[in-house]
């Protein structure tokens, strides 16, 4: 995977970008996605003409910092709260897909 | 003689005060109106009626037995993002169809204690992304005012709902305009709250830098109400914002006299729809009758804003939708190892318009494209809130329209997401500003469908824009008005 630059065209790889989302997509759904895109990439460009150099970014609006609260033991959902939204459960425990062979 | 469920909030706290009507018979009324209407409008997802009418009898015995709370007994819809424990949480979306909240929301939590009776879920577009509500992936809600068009979105079914007289009030979530927009496009007063004045802790998170959940009522004096009642520091939202919270009701009444309002030049351009133009100018000149002065001004950036938000919240949104995975909750679909999985997954959960929105997230965060997109846009971001800054400066509300048109048809900007987006850009610079703003009926067009006065104030100054808003109304018939359209359908 090269590391494209700012001068980069509109052209989006939508395969390679869904995989990174951990999104399979259809061949038709990466048809119409694909104009789509490029378009609102090419619309968002518009920000390229201004210059920005020497502007803090802003992560939050509104700025809070050193939100703390004391260190101490509070309580939370029970476990079988947490898992009764389960697709798949066992013994108190999500089931996944083996992963080690 | 209008039935119960016509009232505004505070007319039903009244009755309800001098026992000349029992929250039963409330909520039985707005049961019979949903039973009436709602199978043309298409506002709730679940209505638990059983629940409703236990809640209500629970109200009227703590009534009896002398609890006076305000908003005790009072049923309010909430939209389908919001965790009500023991109801479905679906965020409108089939990744979470059959999930049930494990907890309430703060909000929720607080009305709860205030004594508010849960009629149900609203609909929403899915995950809070679409301006119609078009996007949700169970049902169609129709605009009441006129049963071909949208409700506006993405808490299209917040507004209906209150629109159709199918809830006393109900709560809505706006992260570029989706509580505004809803509300301007059906006719009630919608409120977008301060960033950090509201808890998010409980919401279904989309862009988590811009969102707040906030009123859709009937009338101004209802937000206030409502906005009193969710507002305040909580500690499960690191956000929240440590201030005190105001009696906003109590702060509401008298004439304009002593403010400045702003007309920014930038929103009265090109592609703004003449009666949606005439309607707000008229709108402003009828506050300066009521005693403001009217300065114009400038907020140079907001035509980047659209541009800045689809790199943001796409951003953000890509990030939070992570979690939908099909392993803790939610849909799952079997794959060959967790990678496969979650694809599979993801693509039999999500629809379209997230999907569009998880990609072009991921595309601005990925690797090499960064500081292209998403630290550029954040700059941007900057520059947007120093125009409202500057602009503040000069006077102390600004008035806009909420939206460039009126409620269009279903279908109309489904295959061009670029022009839904554009939808959105009056009200989004207020979201990433982070500054509040409010939603007032204040005229219709000539087909008849309600137009929306934008009211913008500075952080934390929710009191300004309620009591603009609140003079603007009572001067106004328009909040008034209701719409026929169910009806003649039925």
């Amino acid at each position: 995977m090269t590391s494209p630059d700012n001068s980069a065209s509109d052209r989006i790889d939508v395969r390679y970008v869904a995989h990174l989302a951990r999104m399979h997509l259809a061949d038709d759904e990466v048809a119409r996605l694909q104009p789509q895109l490029e378009q609102i990439v090419g619309y968002v460009r518009q920000l390229d003409e201004l210059d920005v150099e020497d502007i803090e970014p802003t992560a939050h609006a509104i700025p809070v910092q050193n939100v703390f609260r004391a260190d101490e033991v509070r309580p939370g959902l029970g476990h079988d709260v947490v898992m009764a939204n389960a697709p798949l459960a066992r013994d108190g425990q999500f089931i996944v897909p083996k992963i080690i062979e | 003689m209008p039935t119960l469920n016509q009232l505004t909030v505070h007319a039903a706290a009244d009755l309800l005060a001098r026992r000349a009507c029992s929250s039963v018979e409330l909520v039985r009324d707005v049961l019979a109106a949903i039973e009436r209407t709602d199978r043309q409008i298409g506002a709730y997802l679940t209505v638990d009626a059983e629940s409703a009418l236990a809640q209500a009898r629970a109200a009227d015995a703590a009534r009896a037995a002398g609890d006076a709370r305000p908003l005790l007994g009072i049923p309010l819809g909430i939209k389908d993002l919001l965790n009500v424990a023991g109801q479905p949480c679906t965020c409108g979306s089939r990744i979470l169809q059959g999930y049930v909240a494990p907890y309430d929301a703060t909000v929720i939590a607080r009305l709860r204690a205030a004594g508010v009776v849960f009629l149900g879920r609203v609909n929403m577009d899915e995950f809070a992304m679409g301006g119609s509500t078009e996007n949700s992936a169970y049902q169609v809600t129709h605009n009441p005012w006129n049963l071909d068009c949208v409700p506006g979105g993405s808490s299209g079914g917040s507004a209906a709902a209150v629109a159709a007289d199918e809830a006393l009030a109900t709560l809505g979530s706006d992260t570029g305009g989706s509580i505004r927009q809803p509300a301007a496009f059906c006719g009630c007063v919608g409120l977008k709250p301060t960033y950090g004045r509201v808890s998010r802790y409980g919401l279904t998170a989309f862009a988590s830098s811009l969102d707040q959940i906030g009123p859709l009522t009937k009338d101004v004096r209802d937000t206030a109400l409502l906005l009193g009642a969710i507002a305040g520091r909580d500690a499960l939202d690191s956000t929240s914002l440590d201030v005190p919270v105001p009696d906003f009701a109590a702060q509401l009444g008298g004439d304009l006299q002593g403010l400045r309002l702003g007309l920014p030049r930038e929103y009265f351009i090109e592609g703004l729809d003449a009666k949606v133009e005439r309607a707000v100018r008229a709108a402003a000149a009828q506050c300066r009758a009521l005693g403001a002065e009217l300065v114009e001004i400038s907020l140079p950036h907001s035509r980047y804003a659209v541009a800045v938000y689809y790199i943001i919240a796409t951003a953000e949104a890509s990030a939070n939708l992570a979690r939908f995975d099909g392993v803790r909750y939610g849909l799952r679909v079997e794959g060959a190892d967790p990678i496969d999985q979650y694809g599979r997954t993801r693509a039999a959960g999500f629809g379209q318009e997230v999907k569009r929105r998880i990609i072009l997230g991921t595309y601005v965060l990925s690797s090499g494209y960064h500081d292209a997109y998403y630290l550029r846009a954040q700059k941007v971001r900057t520059l947007i809130r120093r125009d409202f800054a500057a602009a503040f400066q000069q006077c102390d509300a600004i008035l806009t329209p909420v939206a460039p048109t009126a409620a269009y048809k279903f279908g109309e900007k489904l295959a061009d997401p670029l022009q839904m987006y554009l939808g959105d850009m009056f009200t989004i610079p207020v979201n990433l500003a982070g500054i509040c703003a409010l939603s007032v009926p204040c005229g219709f067009t000539t087909a008849q469908l309600p137009v929306g006065l934008h009211i913008v104030g500075p952080a934390l100054r929710e009191d300004v824009i309620l009591r603009v808003g609140h003079a603007y109304e009572q001067a106004t018939p328009w909040h008034r008005e209701k719409p026929k359209a169910a009806k003649n359908r039925a």
